[in-house]
């Protein structure tokens, strides 16, 4: 009986609460529309923020190597961003008049706190749109000498404002995700001070993680594009840039992507550390089968990057003497992949449980939890930085009297590097928790510290190398270049997954602990709905990309005849 | 025997005895690696092998296409079964086997069964930052086991000792595996305490939490639990839980989690 009373009052509460709370939107409800505006918004606005790093990187190489090609590069994909920017500005505006119509109680609840970071958001948002304008339309008046750095100049500026502008909406969600300790349910949003609202637990860590995550998107996006054009490529010359393009993109994508780990490590550890209900949501209860999605879907990358290698060096003359490593290197990719997505709680018939006694493996176990899962993914890592490595090396013949030395101190550093992480990941075993935690620092480290020795090393063992023949651009078989679909496509996917799983651990309430969600989609969504739900936005971003993909190249027809034939230079190689 | 030869060097068909290998190990061979060790074994299940086998197919597609040659050589049998005029008979067979093979398949998958369908499950569920305990207010944030720091250590292993014994014992055995008389007549199992993934990962104001509330305070997330777990706070005092979870870290020789220096700090 008094759970009944208790029903009946908590359903008149809601009742209440939701008075006026919540829009109606037909067939797909508020939540889905809110998704999926702000899905596409974002993954625009990730583009907008990626491809102007990406950009502006490659303008300076052109500029400080003389080389032009590095410019043109630079400019065809500032071409991208005009059309992106106004793709990211409608759905933004679509985003805003959802939540205003849909959820105005919640939108009310964050306007009275963030209202004057919205007006500096606004206000910024034109300073960047004029400032991407000067620098695209600026391209060819101001090409050389001092100008030219001064159109430099705006690129940064590009990138700074792009920058800021994340940082400001990045207050808002993370707001959202944990808002600052003394805002409770009963604080009035006036009295909640702005700064203290943006300075939130999440705040920094999820700054720093979206702006290498840009990075890798905006490499991978543009990889892709570079695919596009050389599949559809009319001539020698046209695929060999587009072939190069896509070697650039695949790059940049890859080299930024090895860092993201790291990155996503700190905030998940804040987040853990703002609120452990949060945290174990989020790790070992029900958000926990994204993170096998997600460690699939990263192996799909790995896979596809070292593939994308792997295929190129057929057009590098030299390159014929590391094709027998490339089978081992890719048998550790596969078990360690095959180690990061094992399951901990398997998925099993009632007979299959009976004789495992229990949801765990006796032997598959181990391999479940983190300290396996740390060490894979650590070893994934290292390989395909050694991937680079021989493809960089590839066409070259050091000619310094230590090259020998140097090649044996480089192999040291990868065993050790591999041996720190090994011994790491099996002590992890033998530990508590609470120090067994710590060891991915260790195995992070011996990882980051391999990576920059052994780049530093090869800077100057290859400096003035012979060269064994020049890369063969466009001598890239087409199947390669699916491998920078794969590699963009799964990127998208990920990070709505990630997204989901972020946002989704805040459960029914808009802000945690503070705004309870009084809606009928209260609920978290199942996985399966929410990967349909993600999947149709990645399907809407990237249709829309292809039409801005198609617009570039209408745009380039209707202004010059042909893309810029590629001057193939010696040694184009990694970190040039 | 020189035909033999050739065809374990033709790349099609090491890609498909490396998958049969790689099937076999999956499928029977890890099982056989706990024996070594002198540790209990089960059957890999099928969801596992499935994954692991799209993994290894996926390694074996990158093999055979990362070198031009070997790729063209790997094509070289599919394209002749399904061109070549000598080959009718068998492409025949492939054009009716393949499409029947999907069929069952998908049959097989869709059709009605008796038992359960299969679900996901999430193990460990995301505790509260507080409970009420018979009307006291318990703080588990930063909560350590209050038994540690009071009284004999030997005298309470003793006590959580009996009470296991008297009331947990018929789930999770003698060994703490799980394995209890009644084990076998809830589905999931109860845990395994032996297990590293279960209270080895755990702070004890977790395990106090768990034992607390039982199956029916589960969190609403994640549901349905399927937990048969009793709420202990009806049956045992605040003090004999913690005993207990005492004699769990003794007699599996894991040690419970602790607290980070500063954790909570952020909380509201």
């Amino acid at each position: 009986m008094t759970d009944v009373v208790g029903l009946l009052q908590a359903a008149a509460q809601a009742a209440a609460d939701t008075a006026g709370g919540y829009g109606h939107f037909p067939g797909i409800g508020a939540r889905g529309a809110v998704w999926i505006a702000a899905e596409v918004h974002l993954m625009f606005a990730a583009f907008v923020l990626g491809v102007p790093m990406f950009a502006v990187i490659c303008e300076l190489i052109g500029i400080v190597g003389k080389d032009e090609k590095y410019d043109k590069l630079s400019k065809e994909f500032t071409r991208l961003l005009v059309f992106a920017y106004s793709a990211t500005a409608l759905w933004g505006g679509l985003l805003l008049f959802f939540l205003t119509t849909l959820y105005p109680r919640f939108w009310t609840h964050m306007a009275t706190i963030f209202s004057r970071s919205m007006w500096v958001y606004a206000g910024l948002f034109f300073i960047e749109s004029f400032t991407l304008y000067l620098y695209y339309y600026g391209w060819d008046r101001w090409k050389v000498g001092r100008a030219k750095w001064g159109h430099w100049g705006l690129g940064l500026l590009l990138n700074v404002w792009g920058t800021i502008v994340m940082f400001i909406a990045n207050s808002w969600l993370t707001y959202m995700m944990s808002p600052p300790s003394g805002v409770t349910a009963e604080t009035l949003p006036a009295e909640v001070g702005l700064w203290n609202a943006i300075a939130n637990a999440t705040w920094m860590p999820i700054n720093i993680h979206r702006l290498i995550g840009n990075a890798v998107f905006g490499g991978a996006i543009c990889g892709a594009y570079a695919a596009f054009r050389f599949l559809a490529a009319k001539t020698p010359e046209e695929r060999a840039h587009y072939d190069w393009m896509g070697y650039v993109g695949n790059f940049i994508a890859i080299s930024t992507f090895i860092v993201l780990p790291f990155a996503g490590y700190w905030l998940g550890r804040e987040i853990y550390e703002y609120n452990q209900q949060m945290g174990i949501t989020m790790m070992g209860g029900f958000m926990s089968w994204l993170w096998i999605v997600q460690a699939v879907l990263i192996g799909v990358l790995f896979l596809a990057a070292n593939y994308y290698l792997w295929t190129g060096m057929g057009r590098i003359p030299g390159a014929e003497r590391f094709a027998p490593y490339t089978k081992w290197m890719l048998l550790v990719l596969v078990i360690c992949w095959i180690v990061w997505a094992t399951p901990h709680t398997i998925i099993a018939t009632r007979e299959e449980l009976a004789a495992m006694g229990g949801s765990h493996h006796p032997f598959l176990n181990v391999l479940g939890v983190m300290s396996a899962k740390n060490t894979a993914v650590n070893l994934m890592i290292l390989t395909t930085f050694l991937s680079f490595l021989i493809y960089r090396r590839a066409n070259r013949r050091p000619t310094v009297a230590w090259a020998r030395t140097a090649t044996i101190i480089q192999t040291a550093m990868f065993a050790i590097a591999a041996g720190v992480v090994l011994f790491y990941g099996v002590y992890g075993y033998f530990v508590e928790a609470i120090v067994r935690i710590g060891f991915s620092v260790y195995q992070v480290l011996a990882v980051l510290a391999c990576i920059i020795g052994v780049s530093i090393i090869d800077v100057f063992l290859v400096r003035g190398a012979e060269s064994r023949g020049e890369i063969r651009w466009g001598m890239m078989p087409a199947r390669s270049q699916y491998a920078l679909f794969i590699l963009a496509v799964t990127f998208t996917w990920l990070m709505g997954l990630m997204g989901f799983a972020r946002s989704g651990i805040r459960q029914h309430w808009h802000v945690y602990e503070v705004m309870r969600d009084t809606s009928a989609d209260a609920a978290t969504p199942a996985l399966g709905e929410a990967a349909n739900m993600i999947s149709l936005c990645v399907l809407i971003f990237l249709g829309l990309v292809a039409f801005i993909f198609w617009l570039g190249g209408l745009a380039e027809r209707a202004g010059h005849k042909a893309p810029v034939a590629l001057a193939v230079p010696p040694q184009p190689a990694a970190g040039d | 025997m020189s035909r033999v030869g050739a065809w374990v060097r033709h790349p099609f068909w090491q890609a498909v005895l490396l998958l049969i290998l790689a099937y076999l190990l999956f499928k029977f061979g890890i099982a056989l690696l706990p024996p070594l060790l002198g540790m209990h074994s089960a059957p890999v299940p099928t969801s596992v092998v499935v994954q692991y086998m799209l993994i290894a197919l996926v390694g074996v597609l990158i093999h055979v296409s990362s070198d031009e040659t070997r790729w063209r050589r790997f094509k070289e049998p599919i394209h002749d079964t399904m061109v070549d005029a000598d080959k009718r008979w068998v492409r025949l067979a492939v054009l009716i086997l393949v499409p029947l093979l999907i069929g069952w398949v998908t049959y097989d998958q869709t059709r009605p069964k008796v038992e359960a369908p299969i679900t996901l499950r999430s193990i460990h569920p995301a505790p509260p930052s507080q409970i009420t305990f018979r009307g006291k207010t318990i703080q588990l944030t930063g909560l350590e086991n209050p038994l540690r720091h009071r009284g004999s250590l030997t005298e309470h292993i003793e006590t959580g000792k009996r009470i296991y014994y008297q009331n947990c014992l018929a789930c999770h055995g003698d060994r703490l595996d799980g394995q209890g008389h009644f084990a076998h007549g809830f589905s999931p199992t109860p845990l395994s305490f032996a297990d590293q993934g279960t209270i080895a990962q755990l702070t004890e104001s977790f395990v106090f939490w768990r034992v607390a509330k039982g199956g029916p305070g589960l969190p609403r997330e994640g549901a349905p639990w399927s937990s048969a777990m009793p709420v202990w706070e009806d049956y045992l005092t605040e003090d004999e839980i913690w005993a207990v979870i005492i004699y769990l870290y003794e007699q599996s020789g894991w040690k419970p989690r602790t607290w980070e220096e500063s954790t909570g700090g952020g909380e509201h």
